[in-house]
């Protein structure tokens, strides 16, 4: 009972970064059929950023406020000065416009910054809090919580605002969000901003557990459109329960079957669910019908 | 008229850099011509950047009081990014195009063991700065190293677990090359020590959190101390998840995590850790009748001084690569490459960073296993084990 609970420990602190990451994906190509690659670099600025400023005397919620600002200024310019220009082209050349963008944002990284791995001082403190015979680091709530959070402002905005009813419209159907004047590029805009701050958050909340330096995007974003493509693609509750079960699923068959293979047995579970349902746990059901 | 005169003057420009680089190549035409490909960039960066910042600082040194035979040093570094691919185009160029006459690199295993063919083909030797018993195992006539081996930490950290009594072990190792390497040659020599390992447990080189294996490792019944074969970040999160869910028993790491580097991100975690690393660690503690004393502590303050940056092995088997092939050139008397091959493989008596070398034509490492000293991390600091505990 006590390893299952520290297994899920720590599968649900790292899906909940996974989730994030997923999140993100979603919200990006839910607005602009862009897969973004680059979703893995603004968990890296966020931490990065952040640890950066705190080292320069900057108090924590400040430079963390920073880093989410820093994170938003680069998805909005990556919007702007790679998407926008090359919207006419197909959605894999934008996807691949997207791995370069992550290149590049990694390598001013490494240069800017430094290559070396940082850590954070954790927010309340290093004592793991014992829970029926297994442990969990406070900074794991606050991941966990965090994320929960997100969701949850995220669902209010979508749903309970004019500007994120205008956000799903776009999703639904870009031309006729056009037509009923809602402006779209902005909306576009806006969700790669989103995107942003939610990943550099990730990246806040996750550095004092996992370090960082400038190359964690890769791996990130790697997971977490595994994590999302399990979800089903497109569906924001979908990516975080793709997330979360990726993390879990790592965690348990590391534990319980083979640490060599742990990466295996997830991305095989996730085969499978694709083979039987291609669209995802919770994909959007294709209506197209001839 | 403006724009022929902005056409004229970019003429001119061009051909003033064609003059310039030419006079430059030829007055770098009496230089012996040292060649490297490190990892400055990419995940082995810590490694090789002070590697890379080694070698440039004593060239420049070297070269400042006069050079070697008369003639000037001329270093060639390419960064590989830690990509054996790379490192292996960048050998090729060395080789073919720079004509390097000995080669002093090769951050990684990967990197050195792409590379090695080419100077072995090329016969020009190549003193690699990796890890792996691999690259000198069995012997090639062209390849030297001076890292210790990993089957030497394996030895120095089993020696230590069985004068502290422990037979029986748990283990948790990197899948990345050198934590694989490491993890098969400790189970190579463990048995030699009348050591078990009763639970052998993996995780990846960028994974982010170790405690599903820590807990089996936890969990099983009669285990004495903990061995983490591995570098980078990797670690570093072992350390900390270990404390995390409260296993009491000594955690050993690698040599591959000897850098302060490694215990800033572990934190109060990595108190009690002990692991096997080069003197140059803990140049300040060695008494003073020790050989590596004045060698390590001049080294240290150089390197440090220069860079404003703490001291790390790494950089450490630079300096001792770099040496003992300066060294090898100034015994023969020639920067011949066979030549140099030769008096590298009679380098005797060496005093570097990493230990005292004596190469044969069996040996192409030189060190013994007093090379390493075992240190345990107190108060945030190496300290020196001493030997009788």
């Amino acid at each position: 009972m006590a390893a299952f609970l520290q297994f899920a420990f720590s599968g649900l602190t790292v899906g909940a970064v996974y989730a994030l990451v997923a999140l993100g994906f979603t919200l990006i190509y839910n607005a602009s059929d862009v897969v973004n690659f680059a979703q893995g670099e603004f968990v890296m600025l966020g931490g990065m950023v952040t640890v950066v400023m705190l080292a320069a005397g900057v108090p924590l919620p400040l430079a963390a406020l920073i880093a989410i600002a820093v994170a938003v200024g680069v998805g909005i310019a990556l919007h702007r000065l790679a998407i926008e220009p090359a919207r006419d082209a197909s959605p894999v050349a934008l996807i691949i416009i997207t791995i370069g963008a992550s290149i590049l944002i990694r390598g001013v990284a490494s240069i800017v910054f430094d290559k070396q791995f940082h850590k954070l001082p954790a927010f309340s403190g290093d004592a793991p809090i014992a829970v029926l015979g297994a442990t969990i680091l406070p900074q794991s709530l606050w991941v966990m919580g965090g994320t929960a959070a997100i969701v949850v402002l995220l669902y209010v905005f979508l749903e309970r605002t004019i500007l994120g009813k205008a956000v799903l419209a776009t999703a639904a159907n870009r031309l006729a969000a056009h037509l009923v004047g809602i402006d779209t590029k902005l909306i576009v805009t806006l969700s790669f901003g989103i995107s942003a701050a939610i990943g550099a958050v990730a990246g806040i909340l996750v550095t004092p557990i996992t370090l960082t330096n400038y190359n964690i995007g890769t791996l990130l974003a790697l997971k977490g459109f595994a994590g999302g493509m399990l979800g089903g693609m497109g569906n924001p509750l979908g990516a975080v329960l793709g997330g979360l079960l990726l993390g879990l699923m790592e965690a348990f068959g590391a534990g319980y079957i083979s640490s060599t293979y742990k990466d295996g047995i997830a991305f095989i579970v996730i085969l499978v669910v694709l083979f039987v349902s291609p669209r995802g746990l919770l994909g959007r059901r294709s209506v197209e019908r001839v | 008229m403006t724009k022929l005169y902005r056409t004229l003057s970019f003429l001119l420009a061009v051909t003033a850099c064609f003059v310039w680089a030419l006079m430059g190549s030829n007055a770098l035409a009496q230089t012996i011509k040292i060649g490297s490909s490190l990892s400055v960039t990419g995940p082995a960066s810590f490694l090789g950047a002070p590697e890379e910042k080694t070698l440039r600082l004593y060239v420049d040194k070297i070269n400042a009081s006069g050079g070697v035979l008369g003639r000037k040093l001329q270093l060639i570094v390419y960064d590989d990014g830690g990509d054996p691919n790379k490192a292996r185009t960048n050998a090729t160029r060395l080789v073919e195009q720079d004509k390097v006459v000995v080669m002093v690199g090769g951050t990684t295993t990967g990197a050195t063991l792409a590379m090695m063919p080419i100077f072995e083909d090329a016969q020009i030797p190549f003193v690699s700065l990796a890890g792996a018993i691999e690259i000198i195992d069995p012997v090639q006539k062209y390849i030297f190293k001076t890292p210790h081996t990993d089957r030497m930490a394996c030895e120095k950290i089993f020696q230590d677990m069985k004068s502290r009594g422990f037979t029986k072990i748990g283990m948790i190792a990197g899948t990345d090359a050198f934590g694989k390497s490491m993890h098969d040659q400790c189970l190579k020599v463990v048995g030699n020590y009348g050591i078990t390992v009763l639970v052998d447990e993996s995780y990846g080189a960028q994974d982010s959190d170790m405690t599903p294996q820590l807990t089996n490792i936890k969990n099983t019944a009669g285990i004495q101390a903990v061995i983490n074969p591995g570098f980078g970040q990797g670690p570093a999160i072992v350390t900390r998840n270990y404390r995390q869910i409260g296993i009491s028993v000594p955690l050993y790491e690698s040599h591959g995590v000897a850098s302060k580097s490694y215990i800033d991100l572990a934190g109060p975690a990595a108190e009690g850790v002990r692991l096997p690393a080069a003197a140059l660690l803990v140049a300040n503690q060695l008494p003073d009748n020790d050989p590596q004393k004045k060698v390590v502590v001049a080294y240290k303050t150089t390197y440090e001084k220069a860079t404003g940056e703490p001291v790390s092995t790494f950089g450490g088997h630079a300096y001792d690569g770099l040496n003992i092939v300066v060294a090898a050139i100034r015994r023969g008397g020639s920067a011949d490459p066979k030549k140099i091959r030769d008096e590298i493989e009679k380098t005797s008596h060496f005093i570097g960073t990493g230990g005292i070398v004596n190469m044969s034509p069996t040996d192409h490492l030189g060190l013994s296993l007093a090379a390493f000293r075992m240190l345990e991390i107190k108060n945030g600091d190496w300290v020196l084990v001493t030997a009788t505990n």
